[in-house]
């Protein structure tokens, strides 16, 4: 196999300087967002008592799945001995812990007392999920730097494999702990099972992946690398699988709840009766996050073109938040079903909605503030990939190791 | 590099010492005052578990069209000094504003018969809200009382997912004003206290029960559940009752009889 070389990120100043500009500017929109709903509190967001979690936890969830589903590609290169991969792995560790940095900051911002974080850092409560989840997400961010640095040094390279299996565990803890903080909620209809924990992590394997692709063809672009044909079919057939099995683990996760009588009332909510929330789940979750990246990567003709590959890409990234939108918002507005084989009438006055369908639509605020942790993210990875030598020169076929490329195509 | 000799800075030691007794002037007064909130306090024995308080509500007596407990309960904790934000949507701010305790009217789905109800947070002995809490703010106290430390909360809702009653509110504005005996502040969860300000006062009572029996309802009996002789013992020794969401095991302080 070919030595790959790597390069720092060799795109013309001025387009890269802009390009941080438009960085900045989404991050000190997001900035000012959050500022605005810190200081008048959080009646200015859509967020009611019933809708506790908005936008902001959907931008942070998805970016946070998305974080440990970028570090996957390092992992298939590492642990699974993909040789194929290797090239790729110190984009990935780069973008993992950008994207995680960008989710963390949106759901720290997101707190009633962001003022708060020492506490949330020296007092901890161990039967909580999120107390946990404090450490597996600081933990993450410290096992990805070893890893980097296991990658990118040479005295570090015999520690790869070990931190690399270490961190592929890692990630699996954390993504399992995001899904667990949904489904060990025993209160809530539409969680309360087990099965969330592994959907998240496939959830991941596939956003994660999406990111990475792209952020991959845009670096690439811009400074002219080339990537063969066959890490683009590697990339895109690996898509395709995370992407089925995400609609795989979303049917089971409806069946789950459709067999039980007593969850009836809020699957037909959420798959027939639900409005937006119907509309979003299979507009958006099913549709445009997996039928339809599916239907281009297997197209005999659009799945060979990169143009088209990037969009299925981009619709698995879209399906997400769709996705993520459905699960925190469209449970959350689903009513607590306290008084079984009752219709509650009234559920204190004036107003409140605890017998029916909770509204809420986001406000720009918390919009923004999603944005600005994704802006967050890819700043982080623009600058990284520019002064470090993170990105492989080529991916062509020649370069990367050629006979499990011949032997896969 | 160092230098081998620094000279001694005098104006940047005496910005420090000047600094150091600002900064003492400013603190003591607060150390005083804290001094003086503690010895002012009334309780000094640590709560033990020789009382568990919890209710009956007895929903055949709870008045339909009634909600005396829930004006009582917003005067006492100050819920009726919430206003809406300037700009707000009413309907939105109707779901934003905190309610402790809620009037709720049921129907039976077969038999068509009408309950009513007060739900306000039911004290649980295995609080969900209490487990997800990552800093330990929502705590339950030895004698039941399932209560937000307003220090350590910081705002992130977990516990509102998590309750099963919908018993917890958001403070989503600025508090403009609010009581002593029930501070409030944005950005943190609250919920129903039991009035605990008044039991550790050793006053044994709660605003909604006594405002339900000035009524003349007496739909909620407020007590020990442990004291075998004490009035809730009684009344839940002479009517059947069971716990809201009884499946979940959480082995709640407040009962319903008639549900």
């Amino acid at each position: 196999m070919k030595r790959i070389v790597y390069r720092e990120w060799r795109l013309e100043p001025a387009r890269y300087w802009g390009l941080l500009a438009i960085l900045l500017s989404v991050i000190a929109i997001g900035g000012m967002a959050a500022l605005y709903m810190e200081h008048e509190g959080h009646w200015v967001t859509g967020m009611t008592n019933s809708v506790v979690w908005g936008v902001p936890h959907v931008f942070a969830v998805f970016l946070i799945l998305a974080a440990s589903g970028a570090l996957n590609v390092a992992s298939i290169g590492t642990v699974f001995d993909n040789a194929a991969y290797k090239p790729l792995g110190r984009l990935s560790g780069l973008l993992a812990a950008g994207l995680l940095v960008g989710g963390l900051l949106v759901l720290v911002l997101d707190l009633g007392r962001p003022d708060r974080l020492q506490v949330a850092m020296t007092t901890y409560n161990f039967s909580s999920i999120f107390a946990w989840n404090i450490f597996l997400y600081s933990g993450f961010l410290a096992v990805t730097i070893a890893y980097l640095w296991t990658m990118a040094e040479r005295k570090g390279n015999k520690f790869m494999k070990p931190v690399g299996t270490f961190a592929f565990l890692w990630r699996l803890a954390l993504t399992t702990g995001t899904g667990s903080i949904f489904g060990f909620l025993v209160g809530r209809e539409a969680y309360d099972t087990a099965i969330l924990a592994p959907m998240f992590v496939v959830m991941s394997f596939a956003y994660g992946l999406a990111v990475y692709m792209l952020v991959l063809f845009y670096s690439f672009d811009a400074d002219d690398r080339p990537i063969g044909p066959v890490m683009l079919k590697r990339l895109k057939n690996l898509l395709g699988l995370f992407v089925s099995a995400v609609l795989y683990f979303t049917l089971v996760y409806h069946l789950t709840k459709l067999y039980g009588a007593k969850n009836l009332d809020v699957e037909t909510f959420i798959l027939v009766t639900g409005g937006i929330y119907t509309a979003i789940f299979w507009v958006g979750w099913v549709l445009i996050g997996g039928l339809v990246p599916l239907g281009i990567i297997y197209h005999p003709v659009l799945g060979q073109e990169r143009n088209w590959i990037a969009a299925a890409a981009g619709l698995v990234i879209a399906g997400g938040l769709a996705a993520m939108y459905v699960v925190i918002i469209g449970s959350q507005a689903y009513p607590l079903e306290m008084f079984p084989g009752k219709t509650v009438l009234e559920f204190g006055a004036p107003g409140d909605v605890g017998g029916a369908v909770a509204p809420y639509s986001p406000s720009f605020p918390e919009i923004l503030l999603g944005f600005g942790g994704v802006g967050v993210g890819l700043l982080i990875t623009a600058v990284g990939i520019r002064v470090l030598q993170f990105l492989p020169e080529s991916l062509t076929d020649r370069d990367v190791a050629p006979a499990a490329g011949a032997a896969s195509a | 590099m160092k230098p081998d000799k620094e000279k001694i800075d005098n104006g940047r030691r005496s910005f420090i010492g000047a600094a150091a007794g600002v900064s003492a002037a400013v603190v003591a007064p607060g150390v005083v005052l804290h001094t003086v909130d503690a010895t002012a306090a009334p309780r000094t024995e640590p709560v033990t578990d020789l009382h568990r308080w919890g209710m009956l509500i007895d929903t055949s007596k709870c008045a339909d069209g009634c909600s005396a407990c829930v004006s009582a309960c917003d005067r006492e904790n100050g819920l009726n000094l919430q206003s809406k934000p300037l700009g707000d949507d009413p309907l939105k701010w109707d779901n934003q504003r905190a309610v402790w305790i809620r009037k709720v009217k049921l129907q039976d789905n077969t038999t068509g018969r009408i309950t009513n109800l007060p739900l306000m947070c039911q004290h649980c002995e295995n609080p969900p809200c209490v487990d997800v809490c990552p800093t330990g703010a929502s705590f339950k106290r030895a004698d039941g009382l399932v209560l937000v430390d307003r220090h350590t909360c910081i705002g992130c809702r977990y516990c509102m997912m998590a309750c099963p009653y919908k018993a917890r509110s958001f403070i989503h504005e600025k508090v403009d004003q609010k009581l002593t005996r029930a501070p409030r502040g944005k950005g943190c969860v609250e919920s129903c206290t039991l009035c605990v300000h008044r039991l550790d006062e050793g006053d044994i009572s709660t605003a909604c029960a006594d405002a339900c029996n000035a009524e003349g309802h007496q739909a909620i009996v407020f007590g020990d559940l442990n004291d075998p002789d004490g009035p809730l013992r009684q009344a839940l020794r002479q009517v059947p009752s069971r716990q809201i969401r009884q499946d979940l095991g959480l082995n709640t302080g407040v009962r319903y009889s008639g549900i």
